[in-house]
Order: C-alpha cells, then structure tokens, then sequence
C-alpha cells in the first residue's frame, strides 16, 4: 500500500527532477543576447503591455529596416515587428496567428521576400524563430510546419535534448542572462546605426538591380536607371535566365492563408518588399506579386520601385553593404510607411493618450540609450560590437 | 537502434501496457510488441526471423515424437537427419544473407587474376540480430535433440522466446532453458524490480552514450588519418578503443538485461569484469560469455567427438602416443571454434585472423603452462602477489588490445602496418595536445571520458563482492536519489547524442 509519506517523498522526486532538468535546460540553451541576439525577438513580443495597431511580419527584412519608433514618434503608430532571420511563409503565418491570440491589430504588413523559399531551410533560422515562442497549439503546427529533415519535434519540447552538448561550451553570457533576458531590439526592431557603404562591400551584387556589372566600386551609380517602376511593369527586362523563377507554391498558399486570415479578423493586408540588395528579387518574383496583389485587392509596395521617393542611399543607409537598412534606411522607409498608414489606413495617432504616452517613454529611453551604446562601441572599437 | 528518441518512447509505451494487459496476455502482447519493433525496423527482417522460427520449430517438435520410442539406428538416422536439415536451412540462411557477398568478392580475386570476369555482388538484406537468434535455435535444437530441454510446443511461445526484441540488438544468446520459464510466466507489477531494471538500463545508457560513444569519435578519427597517427597514436588508438567496445558492450547488454529485468524476465550475466583476466582463456570466459559458452557446448566439443576427428585422434594415438593424439583433438576444435568465431563477427578476412590468433594464443599459452608451472615453482609465492596478478591483468589488457586493433584499423594490412608503427615510429611522433585535440575531442570530452572510465572502474571493483545495486538499496534514499538523478543528468548532458551544437552553424549569416 501507498502511504501519504511515500506519495510525498514520490512527488517531491519528480518536483526536484524537473526543476533540475528546467535548470539545466536554461542553461544550455543559447541565450542570444550578446554576440547573436535575433534567436530573442519572438520572446520580447510576450513583454509586451499595450496592443498595436499595425503588426508587421516577415524575416529580417522587415525587422532590420523598419523601425517602430520612429513610427510612434513621428505618426504616433502603434506597431510591432513580429520578424525573425528567413521567417518564412508558414512561419510568418503561424507568427500572425499566435499575436492575434493576444490582440487585432488594424494592419498587417507582410514583406514578401521569404515567398521564394517552398521548403524548410535551415534548423538555426527555425530555432531562433520558434524556440521563443509560446506554448501553443499554433507552436506545434508552426514547428510542424516547419521542421527540417533532421529535426525532431522532441527537441523541440524539451530543448535540453537539442542544446545538451553546447555544456561544453558555456560562456559568461549563459551565466549573465540565465535568470533575465537581454532585451534587444525595440519594438521587434532590430537597430544598426552604422554604416557600410555598398561601394565598400562585397556582400551584396548591386548588378541584377542596377543593371551594371562592370561598375566600380567607388563609380558613381545610378541605381534608378534600370529598376523598373509600376507604370513601366509590362516592359520588365528579366535577369537572364530567371524568367522562370517563381514564387513556392506551398509558400503562396501561407500567403493565402495570412490573407484569409486578415479578412476574418478584419484586419488589412499590405504587402511589401523591402529594398534589400540581397537574395535577388526577380522580376517574374515581383509580376507574380503585383498579379496577386490585384487580384484580392491588397496594397503593394515595392521599395525598389521607391528608391527615389524615400531616398534610400546604398552608400549612407546600410550597415551591411546593401542588405539591410541601417537606422537611416529604416527611418526613411518607416516615413514612407507612416504616410501611407496614416493617409490610407486611417492609422490612429495615440500621441496624447497617457497610456501609449507612458510606455512609448520607455520604449523610446530604451532606444536612445541603445542609440548611445552603439555611438560609443563605434567611438571605442570602430564598429558596433555587442549589438 | 537503442539511441534513438522512438526507441526510448516504445520502451516506456512497452513497460506500461506489459503490466496493463491481463497477466495471461502479456506474452502475446509481448510478442506482438517485438514484431512492432523488429518492422519498425525493416518491414522485412520478420519474414526471415519467422522462416528460422518455423524451422527449428518444426524440428524440434518431430525430433520429439522419437522420445517414448525405442531408440535404434534407424531413429538414431531419422533424428540426426531431420536436426541436419534444419542446421542446413537456418545456416543456409544466416550463410546467404550474411557471407555471399564475402564469398563473392574472394572468388573475384581469383576470377580476375585468372582473367576472368567477376561475379556481381547480391543486394540481400541482413536482417538485424540474425546471428544471434540463429544461434539460440541451434542452441535450442541441439539441446532437443541432445534430450537436454523439452521442445515447446506453442509456436507463438517458441517465436516469443527468438524475437524478444532487446535481444535482437546487440544479443546475447540466450539459452531455451535459461529464459523461457520467466519469459512465458505471469508478472505482477512489482517496483523493487521494475527500479532494478530501469537502474541497469540507465547505467547501459551512461555507458553508451557518456562513454563508448565519446571514445568512439577518437577511434574513428585515428582510423580514418591512420597514416598522420601511427606510433604512440596506435597505443592511444588501442586505449581507447578498448575503453570504447567494453562501454558499448556491455552497456548495450546492461539495457538488454535491464529491460527483461523491468519485465520480470530474467537473462544470465553476459560479461564479468573480463578486464580483471589474468590470461587470454580467462577473459574469453569473462567476456560476451553467452557467445563463448555457445561455440564451446555446440561446436568445440561436438567438434571433439565428431567422427573424423575421432579418426585422427585414433590417428595420432597409433603413431605419436595418447599425450600428441589428446592435443591434436583439442588443438582441432580449438581451431575450428576460433575460425567460426572469427567469421561470425564478420565477413571479413581481418576477423578470420584475428579469431584465427585468438586461438593460437590461447593454444600457445596452453603449451607453455609447464614452463609456467616450473617458473613459479621456482619462485614460489610470487602468483600470490599483487604485483604478478597485476602484472597478468595489464598483459592480457595489452594482448587483447593489440589483437583489437583488426577491429580499429578495418583491414589485416593496415592492422598490421600500425601495429608495427609502434615499434618503427614511436619517437617520431609524440602524443601532444595538439594531436589529441585533433582527434575530434575537447579538452572537456578528455576529462569526462577520465572520469566515465573510473566511474566505470569503480563499479566494477564494487561489483566484485555483490551487486552494486543492492548494496544501494541500504543507502538512504536522499544518496540514492543523488546518484540516479545524478545519473541520468550525465546521459542528458554529456551523453554523444544527436546532432551537437556547433555555435557557428547557429550564427546567423544575413540571409
């Protein structure tokens, strides 16, 4: 027979078991807060004390070149960037899908850039995206969905099965942010105010949106010359060889199903493609866009056709020689942004409303002390260290 | 197959249902389960596994019916007859699927070098565990027609008793006798045993995972740039390897054992601390006993008494005297034992020299006894001391060793090259950090490896006089909670599971 005692000493066993094996999954787990901070944006979002009018989802292109406070400062929006490194299309949906289990934003941006991928690419990206993710139904399908090859879903329930070896190369960082996380980017923004010139880079190929393979690197461009704008669309001149590239079937059907589920919750949908210089975004990418965007009536913004009216500059407005905005880029293209939402979604301005007020405050402390912090890593080691 | 996320959770499903179902059902649950596993496996390994079954089934069940009859030449014929067939068909099998391609490719040397064209090779399928459960029904027929067990008579029981799944993986062969009243009995659930079992499963985990599979990536790593790591690298080499088969072993047979045990079935010791041998025949008696005890009841001394052995003791005896005739018979069988046990642990010539030197080592060791015996008689005493007991144990470690490396080096020309590398190249190479480090192992790896293996070393000193586990079950139970939990938190963190965590791959490369 099982007496009390015995049933006390079993359950307090099993209490202590998973408390230690809690305590040591803590510990391996990467913390991301450092060196490698993009693994934390999709737990920030739970941190999270008012809701917001416009959510924008995609992978970096829209968590590195939109920025959400210059949206509050400058239009008094509410918004957040539920973004990840390649968060692709099923991922971006499932992403909407577990921030509307917490509240109805009015809009929804989605950049359209990871539409090209039809398959699971990577664990890592697939780590950082779903690992600070909340338990859910919408978890499972989103790791469902999500999984390479090599993955198992076990791994991902208990990451201490994924993460046991990094025990024999903990850092300082797992011991620093074992209680507390770093909080890293504002808003699910994830800010660079350095510059890296394209001129100065071989990381991105300017050519397939330039047109001009054979200019130097410090030549003067004209990155206007060959993009082609929306009047000019049926007179599209593809890469060679890349009139067959299309969109991931199985990607186009997230984007319908992002749609579908925008219009239940009326919420409206825009679309946009950041001007990122890398991967290519191929023209027949783009037509295939623009006919669907027609065809349910949704707002397509393409920033390659806008280089003009922002004033994107690929010598001042990057940190990574073209493929991701630096604060100036992401300021440039969060005004054009702001105007849009504003004049044509009715956006709200909340400026005024002592509860957004209250927070924004914080948020906007934060933002300038990280503003600061990267000033000074630059002034000390010539580029942004720990950010 | 024991490493694996599903394995884990079909032996917890198995463990929970077996004391679910009614006590009358569980065998048959049991068998259903093992047929589970084994197509989970393959959907194809239970046709063979059903194909042996039958026919020694079969077999045994007609050799029998000749038991209430009166036993004359004719019987005598009929029995060995119906037995011969069975042996030719289950071998036949194991022999086909196994050896083919091993036949095969040594007929192609000779094809080629004669100038003809070579025989392709067979694509058969090797079904898992097939060595070992053709084993135990030859073991099982022999012993029916020898009149030492009672054939059973319930198919599905007999088919229980081949296809119990722990067994399939890493054996041992397990006997009719041994097992089969415990495995066909009704188990309460009892948690004293069910605790002992999970024990020894965890201890097989810790084992595998924490131990062999760490060293095996040193021994891996000094096979594949065999020609940058000769000299004290093969010293290295063997250590490690020897660190690594011992902890895979018997930690695969210490799940086995452990999971029959949580099931109230009961399986005898396959190893006993066989690196405490003070000779090359004592460690055989120590090691993967279940295989040692099988050639010697049903090859080794068969094989002495055949006829044609006979013949040639008979032989000798005429012309050399009874003393020569007694060795020729032993050194015969000892032999063939040798031979077959090199084949069945591969088809592979690397295997037949090394069971090949096995036995003449064993054989030259026997030789020698009276020298033996004249030295210590000259030193009396000297047996009796720590020292020359040492002294055995760290000689017949080195000898196994050195014989081990056919199974490092995968062939008996590389075996042979690094084996005297030690002698031509000691001094050119030294054993560094550098070195060390590039055998795929962290510094961190090197010191738990330490730790594993005195850990291991440990318990089996404590093993000597009783078992550990009981001996733990008189702690309080705070110690023994330590130990366990402390236990399985080696397995979950320092176990070689799974894919590692390479922080570069989880940088993120701007895409």
């Amino acid at each position: 027979m099982y007496t009390a005692g015995k049933i006390i000493k079993a359950g307090l066993s099993i209490t202590v078991f998973i408390l230690l094996i809690w305590a040591a999954q803590r510990l391996v787990q990467p913390k991301y807060a450092d060196e490698l901070i993009e693994g934390n944006f999709t737990a920030e979002y739970y941190n999270e004390t008012t809701d917001h009018d416009v959510i924008i989802i995609g992978d970096c292109e829209v968590y590195e070149n939109i920025d959400p406070i210059y949206l509050w400062e400058h239009y008094g929006i509410t918004s957040y960037i539920r973004g990840n490194a390649q968060q692709l299309a099923w991922q971006s949906y499932y992403m909407l899908e577990d921030t509307l289990r917490y509240e109805i934003p009015k809009v929804v941006i989605y950049n359209v850039q990871a539409l090209m991928y039809d398959e699971p690419q990577k664990e890592e990206y697939n780590r950082m995206t779903l690992d600070g993710m909340k338990w859910s139904k919408t978890k499972y399908e989103a790791i469902k969905a999500s999984m390479c090859n090599n993955e198992r879903m076990l791994e991902y329930i208990f990451p201490i099965f994924r993460y046991h070896s990094r025990i024999m190369n903990l850092s300082k960082e797992d011991l620093k942010y074992y209680f507390k996380r770093k909080k890293v980017a504002n808003n699910g923004y994830y800010m660079r105010i350095d510059v890296l010139p394209v001129s100065e880079s071989d990381v991105a190929d300017m050519s397939w949106l330039i047109g001009d393979t054979d200019a130097e690197k410090d030549e003067i461009i004209d990155p206007w010359a060959d993009i082609e704008t929306e009047e000019e669309e049926n007179e599209i001149s593809l890469p060679e060889g890349n009139a067959e590239e299309k969109l991931g079937n199985l990607s186009m059907e997230y984007l319908d199903k992002i749609r579908n589920l925008c219009d239940e919750n009326g919420i409206k949908l825009i679309l946009i493609k950041a001007p990122s210089l890398a991967p290519i975004w191929y023209d027949s990418y783009d037509k295939q866009i623009m006919m669907y965007s027609r065809k349910y009536n949704l707002r397509y913004i393409n920033f390659y056709e806008l280089l003009e009216e922002t004033g994107i500059d690929y010598e001042t407005d990057t940190y990574d020689g073209g493929l991701h905005m630096n604060r100036n880029g992401a300021d440039k293209i969060s005004e054009y942004l702001g105007d849009v939402l504003s004049r044509e979604y009715e956006a709200q301005d909340h400026r005024g409303d002592m509860t957004y007020d209250k927070v924004y405050e914080q948020k906007r402390q934060f933002y300038y002390e990280m503003i600061d912090a990267q000033k000074k890593e630059i002034e000390q080691y010539g580029r942004v260290k720990n950010y | 197959m024991f490493i694996s996320y599903q394995f884990i959770v079909f032996l917890v499903s198995v463990l929970i249902l077996y004391y679910l179902v009614p006590k009358k059902l569980q065998w048959i649950f049991l068998l259903i389960f093992n047929f589970v596993f084994y197509m989970y496996a393959d959907i194809r390994y239970p046709i063979f596994l059903v194909i042996t079954t039958a026919v020694i089934y079969t077999a045994a069940r007609i050799i029998e019916t000749y038991e209430n009859v009166k036993i004359n030449k004719s019987i005598k014929k009929k029995k060995k007859f119906i037995m011969m067939t069975a042996l030719f068909i289950v071998l036949g099998i194991l022999v086909c699927v196994k050896y083919t391609n091993f036949i095969i490719r040594n007929f192609n040397v000779c094809l080629i070098r004669t100038g003809h064209e070579s025989i392709p090779f067979v694509d058969f399928i090797i079904p898992m565990g097939i060595s070992f459960y053709t084993f135990q029904a030859i073991a099982y027929l022999l012993d029916v027609y020898w009149g030492r067990c009672k054939a059973q008579k319930n198919f599905l029981k007999f088919l229980l008793f081949m296809s119990f799944f722990p067994q399939l993986i890493q054996g041992p062969i397990n006997r009719y006798n041994d097992m089969s009243e415990s495995l066909y009995e009704r188990h309460d659930f009892r948690w004293d045993r069910i605790r002992f079992g999970l024990e020894r499963i965890l201890w097989g985990y810790f084992k595998k995972l924490v131990i062999a599979d760490r060293a095996g990536i040193a021994v891996s790593a000094l096979a594949e740039s065999r020609e940058s790591y000769t000299g004290i690298y093969v010293i290295a080499g063997m250590i490690f390897y020897a660190v690594q088969l011992y902890a895979d072993f018997t930690g695969g047979i210490d799940i086995t054992i452990g999971i029959a045990e949580s099931m109230g079935i009961s399986m005898k010791e396959n190893f006993i601390r066989p690196f405490f041998s003070k000779n090359i025949a004592e460690y055989w008696r120590r090691w993967h006993i279940s295989m040692g005890t099988w050639f010697k009841d049903y090859v080794f001394y068969p094989c002495g008494i055949s006829r044609p052995v006979k013949k040639i003791t008979m032989f000798c005896k005429r012309h050399f005297g009874m003393v020569v005739a007694r060795r020729v018979a032993v050194y015969i069988s000892s032999i063939i034992v040798w031979l077959a046990t090199g084949i069945w642990h591969g088809a592979e010539w690397r295997f037949v020299v090394w069971g090949l030197l096995n036995g003449i080592i064993i054989l030259i060791s026997e030789e020698l006894a009276p020298l033996y015996h004249m030295f210590h008689k000259k030193f009396s005493g000297l047996s009796d001391t720590v020292f020359y007991r040492g002294f055995q144990i760290v000689r017949t470690c080195i000898l196994m060793s050195c014989l081990r490396l056919f199974d490092v080096y995968g062939s008996v020309r590389n075996t042979f090259r690094q084996f005297f590398s030690i002698f031509t190249e000691f001094t050119d190479k030294k054993l560094s950090l550098q070195g060390l480090e590039g055998l795929g192992l962290l510094p961190a790896d090197y010191i738990i490896l330490l730790c594993g293996v005195i850990i291991m070393f440990l318990v089996s000193v404590i093993n000597r006089n009783g078992n550990i586990r009981e001996k733990l079950l008189n702690k309080p139970y705070v110690v023994r909670y330590i130990i366990f939990t402390g236990m399985l938190f080696a397995i979950v963190l320092f176990g070689t599971y799974g894919r590692g965590y390479d922080a570069a791959q989880f940088i993120y490369n701007r895409f």
